[in-house]
Formats: structure tokens, sequence, C-alpha cells
């Protein structure tokens, strides 16, 4: 028993309030109370992992209510990874928001909501529980997105409002299927109960199809993704911060636990087709993503659709049912949001430099913000997968574990994408690097020798801090692997 | 067949609310339609599990007064919950169009992304 785990979602719910409250009397509550909430529930989630190193994995019945009748909230190191990493990000969009500080205290308490939501979809055991923090994380990213003044950003939410909610309730009507199967809606529970009825069950084959067309519309797979590039480019910098790391993470883990915990590997050697059709909608993903990041002349636009890109790789590494391709897959999930929220600050600062966040903008730009630059090439060169970066180990897991389960057409396409991501990060870095300024003369003369804006210290310091993160997770990956493989196998098994 | 609808029409409701509901949001232009149309398919959905938890003559399951069979309260009071996350979503989804009719002065989808294109 844990009353951490119930905490981790309590306490930023309540957290979100406080603004509200405060922010009558007191004009800049909002701020600080996020930031100490923040910083309480990363205390929780370091004590949460001393409790699993003590205990193994923790579970808590939410009202006494004794599993598989109550909810149950379980933690296991692969949820406090991931919990702890909606801590440390909130943390970074929380220190990066703070120089640009012109939001407002809502803004804060949906923060905080979206910490809550997330942090649930994380540590819950039951179904339906899992669908409603899914939707409490869509309600405040739809509100985040639209907190942005820009009339283009109220669009691109009620968009996502639409799109996200269809895929919520179909996650819905497919756990709906399921209970009315077996029963129940506890995950452990499930497991046995579907072997029972039997997986060839029609109503269990819809229930998983329905559930993993939700959650891949959240995850933003091809071709569920059309939401995602509007609302990561129409989104003010900060928040894109948060909901490109954090949001279809939260979708990502949701169908990697589902495939495991609830289907298990038996479901995918009793019905081979149904998992077979998940690996090819994330292989489309991987290079129609790439293919439409090529294409972007916007670079938030492009690293969002780099993001569809990659949410294929992390999903192919859970669908092609194999240990070592599974923890890789595990390993890019925290390596992504890391290198993205990184990414993202870097284009955040240097569109500051440069005007803009178009491709041309950024000619010759390393000349005026150095360290921005080559934070972003080395956050770039991260994600593309040149050893010793974190990208790298996920990646080679990845194709590693579908070579030994023999897909080689799987490994093949996790290769290529590493070229098409080079080819797309290419051409921001060689307009950085080897192309001649051809404005900035002119820009100078029309000014009248105007004062260039300048970089806040924060957005400088965070790039180079997840560059080198990103870097060194690398080298330490080896201690997370060790810490999951013990609970991968027991999924496996 | 005809038996079939007879007994399960619940069910043939289920798939027509969430059929209509669906090509409502797909077909229609207007924004307020389409939220609509979302409602819509949303509570095909509930209909769905409302009626996967009732039984012909079942009574509510007080157990103390004894008798049966009972209607199961499970679906009912999940049902009940995504019923309020509906609400919260039909708010924020009212509240972004007021705000999409403010800046660009219509509610069509077809104008709007003109007017996106022209900006």
């Amino acid at each position: 028993m844990s009353e951490t785990l119930a905490l981790l979602v309590a306490l930023p719910v309540l957290t979100a309030l406080v603004p509200v409250v405060l922010g009558r009397i007191w004009q800049r509550a909002g701020w600080t109370v996020a930031f100490v909430g923040t910083v309480l529930h990363l205390a929780l989630v370091v004590q949460l992992a001393r409790a699993i190193r003590v205990e193994g994995t923790v579970s808590y019945a939410v009202g006494n209510f004794a599993p598989p009748i109550g909810i149950e909230l379980v933690g296991d190191w692969i949820s406090a990874t991931l919990v702890g990493l909606v801590s440390i990000i909130t943390l970074i969009v929380l220190i990066f928001e703070r120089d640009r500080n012109d939001s407002s205290d809502a803004f804060y308490s949906e923060l905080l909501l979206l910490t809550a939501g997330l942090s649930g979809i994380f540590v819950t055991g039951d179904l339906f529980n899992l669908y409603v923090f899914l939707e409490i994380t869509g309600l405040a990213t739809y509100a985040l997105v639209a907190t942005n003044p820009s009339p283009r950003a109220a669009v691109a939410s009620l968009k996502y409002l639409l799109v996200g909610t269809i895929g919520a309730s179909l996650y819905l009507l497919g756990v709906g299927y399921l209970y009315i199967s077996t029963g129940t809606l506890n995950m452990a529970d499930l497991s046995q109960q579907l072997a029972e009825v039997g997986y060839t069950s029609p109503l269990i084959l819809t229930g998983f199809v329905l559930i993993m067309i939700g959650l891949g519309v959240k995850t933003a797979l091809f071709p569920l993704h059309t939401w995602q590039p509007d609302a990561y480019t129409e989104s003010s910098d900060s928040v894109t911060v948060h909901i490109a790391a954090l949001v279809s993470t939260a979708a990502a883990y949701a169908i990697f636990r589902v495939t495991f915990a609830v289907f298990t590997p038996s479901f995918a050697s009793a019905v081979p087709v149904a998992l077979d059709a998940l690996t090819i909608a994330a292989l489309l993903s991987i290079i129609l993503g790439s293919v439409f990041a090529i294409m972007q002349t916007n670079l938030k636009r492009m690293l969002a659709y780099s993001s569809v890109s990659q949410f294929g790789l992390v999903i192919v590494g859970v669908s092609v049912i194999n240990e070592t391709a599974l923890v890789g897959s595990l390993v890019h999930l925290v390596g992504h949001a890391v290198m993205k929220a990184g990414l993202f600050i870097a284009i955040g600062g240097l569109s500051i430099v440069a005007g803009g966040y178009e491709l041309e903008d950024m000619r010759g730009i390393a000349q005026r913000a150095p360290i921005l630059s080559a934070g972003f090439a080395v956050l770039a060169f991260a994600l593309v997968g040149v050893p010793p970066a974190v990208g790298f180990v996920g990646k080679w897991n990845i194709v590693l574990g579908a070579i030994n389960s023999g897909d080689w057409i799987v490994a093949v396409v996790v290769v290529t994408s590493t070229l098409l991501t080079l080819a797309y990060f290419a051409r921001v870095i060689e307009r950085m690097y080897f192309n001649s300024p051809i404005n900035i003369d002119q820009t100078a003369a029309t000014d009248g020798g105007q004062a260039r804006p300048s970089v806040p210290f924060q957005t400088r310091a965070l790039v180079s801090i997840l560059a080198f993160a990103s870097v060194s997770f690398g080298l330490v990956a080896i201690q997370f692997i060790a810490a999951i493989t013990p609970i991968v196998g027991g999924y496996l098994t | 067949m005809l038996e079939l609808i007879g007994t399960h029409y619940s069910y043939f409701a289920y798939v027509a609310l969430v059929g209509i509901g669906l090509y409502a949001v797909i077909e229609s232009s207007n924004l307020v339609k389409k939220l609509i149309g979302l409602n819509i398919f949303q509570v095909g959905i509930f209909l769905f599990f409302i009626t996967g938890g009732y039984i012909t003559g079942g009574v509510p399951p007080r157990v103390a007064e004894g008798g049966g069979p009972y209607v199961s309260p499970l679906p009912q009071v999940l049902i009940l919950t995504a019923i309020v996350v509906g609400v919260s979503l039909t708010a924020v989804g009212l509240a972004l169009i007021v705000r999409i009719y403010e800046e660009y002065g219509t509610l069509d989808e077809k104008v709007l992304s003109e007017a996106q294109i022209n900006e």
C-alpha cells in the first residue's frame, strides 16, 4: 500500500485551484504556486521511488475498495520514471515560461491539471480510470493550446478537441466491449479473464481495435495524426514544449500498458493479425512522418511531424512483442521527451533572434546565437541516433529486437528512418552554420542599428542542460534498462 | 431479424446514434453542428454501456430489501462520470467556438479555412 500514488494525482489537482483563488488578491501568484506544487510533486516521485526500491511494485486501493472491484493505482520503475519525467519537464517549462511571463493565473492552473492527468495515466491500473485521466489530460491540453492569443490557436484547439474527443470516446467504447465480455475493468484481472473468455471472441477483438484506434489518435499515429501539427505549431512556445514532450508520451505508454498488461503476449500469438496491423500503422508513421517533416518550411511544424515519426518508432517497439525491442521502445519514450523538449526550447529561443520560425530565418544564426545553435545541433544529432546519445540506445535496441524476432522489414524501416531524420535536420543545421546571413545588414540599416532582441539566460541554460542530458542519458541508460528489464520480462513470460 | 430488433432495439439505437453523430461531425461544415454531432456520438456510447448492464425485469440493486434479479449499477456509475466529462468538453468547445466567431465572424468551416489562407 502506498498513499504516495494517490497523492501524485491529488496534489496537482488541489494545487491547480490555488492560482485561481489567490489570483484575485496577488497578481503573480500563478507561477510561484505552480513551481512549489511541481517541486512537491517531484518530492513525491522520489518518495515513490524509495518505496519501490524497498517493496518492489507498489499498489494502492482507492477508497479502500479492494481491487479488482475498486480502482487500483500501480507504481513500478517504468511508471515512476515517467511520472518523474512529468515533474521535471513541468519544472523546465515553468523556468522557460518565467522570463516570458505574460501568462494569466488560469494558465498555471491548466498546467497543473495537465500534470495531474498525465501522472494519473502513468499510475492507474484500471481501464475506465485511464479514460478519465486521458480526458483530463485532453481538456487541459485543449485549454493550454487556446491560451495563445492568436486566432489560429483557437481553431487548432477546436480541431484537436473534436478529433481528440472522438478518439477518447472510441477508447471508451472499446473498454465497454471488454467490460461486457468479462465484467471487470481492472487491468491485472482483465488479463486473466480475457484468456478465459478466449482471445478470438469477436467482442474482445472489437474492443482491441477500438482501444487501439482511440489511443492511436491521442498518440498521433498516421493516419490519425491530423490534429497534431496544427496544435504544436499554433501553441505558444512553452505550451508546445510541454505537450510535445508529454501528452503523446502518455498515450504511447497507455498503448504499451494495454498491449502488455491487459491483452498480454498470449493475445498477440493467438491473434497475430491484430498486432501486425498496429505494426503497419507504426511503420507508416515512421516513414510518412519523416517525409512530411522534410517537406515543411516552418520549424515547429517540422518538429511536430518528426514526433509522428518518432512515436511510430516507439509503437513499433511495442508491437513486435520482443523483450529487447520493448526495452528500446521505453528508453526512446523517455529519451524522445527530453530531446523534443530541448529542441522546442531551442527553436523558441532562436525565433527571438531570427524573428520567425521559418527555415530561411535560420541562415547564419550560429554566429548570432552560438549556444542555442550548438544545443539544437547536439539535440538533433541525438534524435537522429548518433552514439552515445540516448536516441541511439533506444533505436539500437528496437532494431536488435526486431532482428531477433525475425521482423526484417521493421529493422530496415527503423534504420531508414534514421537517414530520413538526418535529412530534415541536416537542412536546418546547414542553414545555421554554412549559410551566410543575407539579411542582417539590410535589417540593421532599416532598423537604424536597433539593439538585437536578446535571448533570456534561462533559455540558453535549459537548452545546454537538455543537450547535455540527451548525451549523458545514453551513457546511464544501462541502469534504466537494468531496472525495467525484470518488469518487461515479467510481462513476456 | 424482426425478433432481434424487438429484443435488442437499444443496440440498434446505439449503432444508429454513433453513426449519425460521426456523420454530423464529418459532414457538417457548421462548427456548432459538429459539436452537436459529437454529443450525439457520445450519447450513443452511453446508451451502449447502460444497455449492457440492464436485465429485463431487473430491480435497482438494494440488496437489503431482497428480491432480484438486480440491474448492474457499475455501468451507470461509469456513464455518470462520462457524462460529466462530456459536459466539460462541450463547454470548452463552445467557448472556443465563441472565440473563433469573434475573431473571424463566421461559424462555417469552409469560410474559416479561406479566411486563414488569406490572412
